[in-house]
């Protein structure tokens, strides 16, 4: 296992590099001035220009700056960012984590669990109405922007009935000896427009799994013979057909990574969350490239390593996968 | 080889859903073709001193605050968006297409080396490496634009084409040909193509609602399609600080991507369950 293990995070290394090396040729050959924003909204003289181009390495030769983006990259250095020059990357990064951790978590919770919910009732009524119906309900879900469900939302709940709050994380106004509790609350306020955007455009494809697997774990023989003991049929669907139909989705996990923090870019930015997301977003409004270079990398090593976790889930669920 | 596509094509139209879904498509793509024929010219600004007018009889989808056309507005972007989106799935298809018939056919030491290439670009989401390529492009041009979403979407489609090519290699009917003494090249295109095209439909369809969605996304943040052209992710954009005082500026342009995202996925739906009746 431990040599497995190793070999597999090897293998993910060595992806990465190439998906750094990949990012960094595109960021490269797309056509436009990184420094733009910041040369051409002012008069600036040509030393300056130059001594600008020589700070962020971009006087040297394409290999030379692949070598020395490589060298600081693998130390966790993304540089400077244009926009909050001076502020390294590293610094806003880590700042934005954990809001984009938290509604990640949020979204997980909602999409797994009603998501799974919602496939096995699926998958037990197969064919009625309410299969065909919840089946399109998730496809309209998945076929929605989510920014403009976002919109929608905020349009409604948060200022049409005043419900909920329409952006940020926290109550600016929320005085500073509130107790722990009201701060909680009041987060999780701001969480739940959201996580029920996030959720809405990505549950469709926790449902499908859910559903076609169960339908595979119902036909076969240890539920019929589960059925033929007496068992209840509550004990029958969770403990006998459901613990063999969890397996495929956990596929899901590692598609999850990409969706959720595609979509995050554009709810966090429509409910200015103040998390990657957002970074992201405002980052491509001000061209700052060292910001989406770092966002890129980082969510590109999310995805990666979401794929590790689901191959090891595999091979600690299923003993067969082991062999391979 | 038409036989068992013309019965795929009729299970799939026997699926209410996936009727339902190729009419709505069929309609919104005649709308969006004869735009120019029936609604005001959406670039028109008649009346400036009016600003954003509600839904009337005049105009449908009511006015924006340049006083254009919503519905001639939404029209045309239609035409932008489903042009887009068909020429790019179009161009990741034919790219993934080969690289997969490549990959799986060749195999050894080619085949290993195009799917790491393939590995490292499914873990960046493609989103991300559009916002790489986009971002320091002041003013793109739209098939610059169909170039970049098309390039960037043929990853998966080459796993799925070589996936389908390995199994079909072990096939009887490819070992004789081989054994006939058929060229690489026709091996390739007489028998592994034919046989990988239900793959490649369903992954069209898929590739096409995702697209919208990816064109309306970038056109949202401001790195897609620019104005004055209209694209309906960028009249949400210019809705955005007007959600309460004129909400028909972003409700419109939402419900066109919806309708037609929806559409595509019920066609691509029933296809996918046509070409695999277990799934269903």
């Amino acid at each position: 296992m431990t040599a497995w293990l190793v070999r597999r995070l090897g293998q993910a290394t060595l992806t990465f590099a190439a998906v750094a090396g990949l990012l960094f040729v595109l960021m490269r050959v797309a056509p436009g001035d990184p420094l733009a924003r910041l040369t051409d909204e002012r008069p600036i003289a040509p030393a300056e220009r130059a001594r600008l181009r020589a700070l962020f390495g971009l006087d040297q030769p394409l290999t030379r700056q692949l070598a020395s983006f490589a060298s600081a990259a693998a130390r966790g250095d993304f540089g400077v960012s244009i926009e909050y020059y001076p502020v390294r990357v590293g610094h806003l990064v880590a700042a934005r984590l954990p809001p984009s951790l938290l509604l990640g978590g949020a979204v997980l919770l909602v999409n797994f669990s009603l998501g799974v919910w919602l496939g096995v009732l699926q998958a037990r009524r197969r064919g009625s109405g309410l299969d065909r119906w919840l089946t399109r309900l998730a496809i309209a879900g998945y076929a929605m922007p989510s920014f403009w469900l976002g919109l929608v939302l905020v349009s409604l709940f948060a200022i049409r009935w005043r419900l909920l709050p329409a952006a940020q994380m926290t109550d600016p106004l929320l005085s500073a000896e509130a107790g722990l509790l009201a701060r909680g609350i009041d987060v999780v306020r701001h969480l739940v427009l959201p996580t029920v955007t996030l959720s809405v455009v990505t549950i469709a494809a926790t449902m499908r799994y859910q559903r076609t697997a169960m339908l595979e774990a119902l036909r076969r023989d240890f539920v019929r013979a589960a059925r033929a003991r007496g068992l209840s049929e509550r004990r029958v669907i969770w403990r006998h057909a459901w613990r063999n139909a969890l397996f495929p989705v956990l596929t899901l996990l590692g598609l999850w990574v990409p969706i959720l923090v595609s979509g995050s870019v554009f709810v966090e930015s429509v409910f200015n969350w103040p998390g990657l997301g957002s970074l992201a977003a405002s980052a491509i409004a001000t061209r700052d490239y060292p910001v989406l270079m770092a966002t890129a990398l980082l969510v590109s090593a999310a995805v990666l390593l979401g794929g590790v976790l689901t191959d090891l889930g595999y091979r600690w669920l299923d003993p067969r996968t082991r062999a391979a | 080889m038409i036989g068992p596509f013309r019965r795929t094509f009729a299970r799939a139209w026997a699926d209410p859903s996936g009727r339902g879904g190729l009419i709505t498509l069929g309609a919104l793509a005649a709308a969006a073709i004869i735009a120019p024929w029936w609604l005001p010219d959406p670039a028109a600004m008649p009346d400036l001193a009016a600003g954003a007018t509600p839904p009337s009889v005049a105009h449908l989808f009511g006015t924006d605050q340049l006083s254009r056309d919503v519905l001639a507005r939404v029209a045309h972007g239609g035409r932008v968006s489903l042009g887009i989106a068909g020429l790019a799935v179009a161009l990741s298809l034919t790219l993934g297409t080969a690289v997969g018939l490549v990959a799986g056919y060749l195999g050894g030491t080619v085949d290993a080396l195009l799917m790491r290439v393939v590995d490292a670009a499914l873990a960046i989401p493609r989103l991300f490496i559009l916002l790489l390529l986009l971002v320091v492009w002041e003013q793109i041009p739209i098939p610059a634009l169909i170039a970049a979403i098309g390039a960037t979407g043929w990853f998966a489609t080459s796993r799925l084409v070589r996936g389908d090519v390995l199994r079909l290699r072990q096939e009887g009917f490819v070992q004789a040909a081989t054994a006939l003494g058929a060229h690489g090249h026709r091996t390739v295109l007489r028998h592994l193509l034919p046989n990988a095209l239900g793959v490649i439909l369903v992954s069209a369809t898929l590739g096409i609602g995702e697209v919208i969605l990816l064109e309306a996304g970038l056109s949202f943040l401001g790195v897609g399609v620019r104005p004055p052209t209209p694209s309906w992710g960028g009249m949400i954009l210019d809705a955005r600080n007007q959600l309460t005082t004129a909400p028909w500026l972003f409700l419109f342009p939402g419900l066109a991507i919806l309708l037609t995202v929806l559409a595509v996925n019920l066609v691509s739906d029933a296809l996918r369950a046509a070409f695999d009746p277990r799934s269903a």
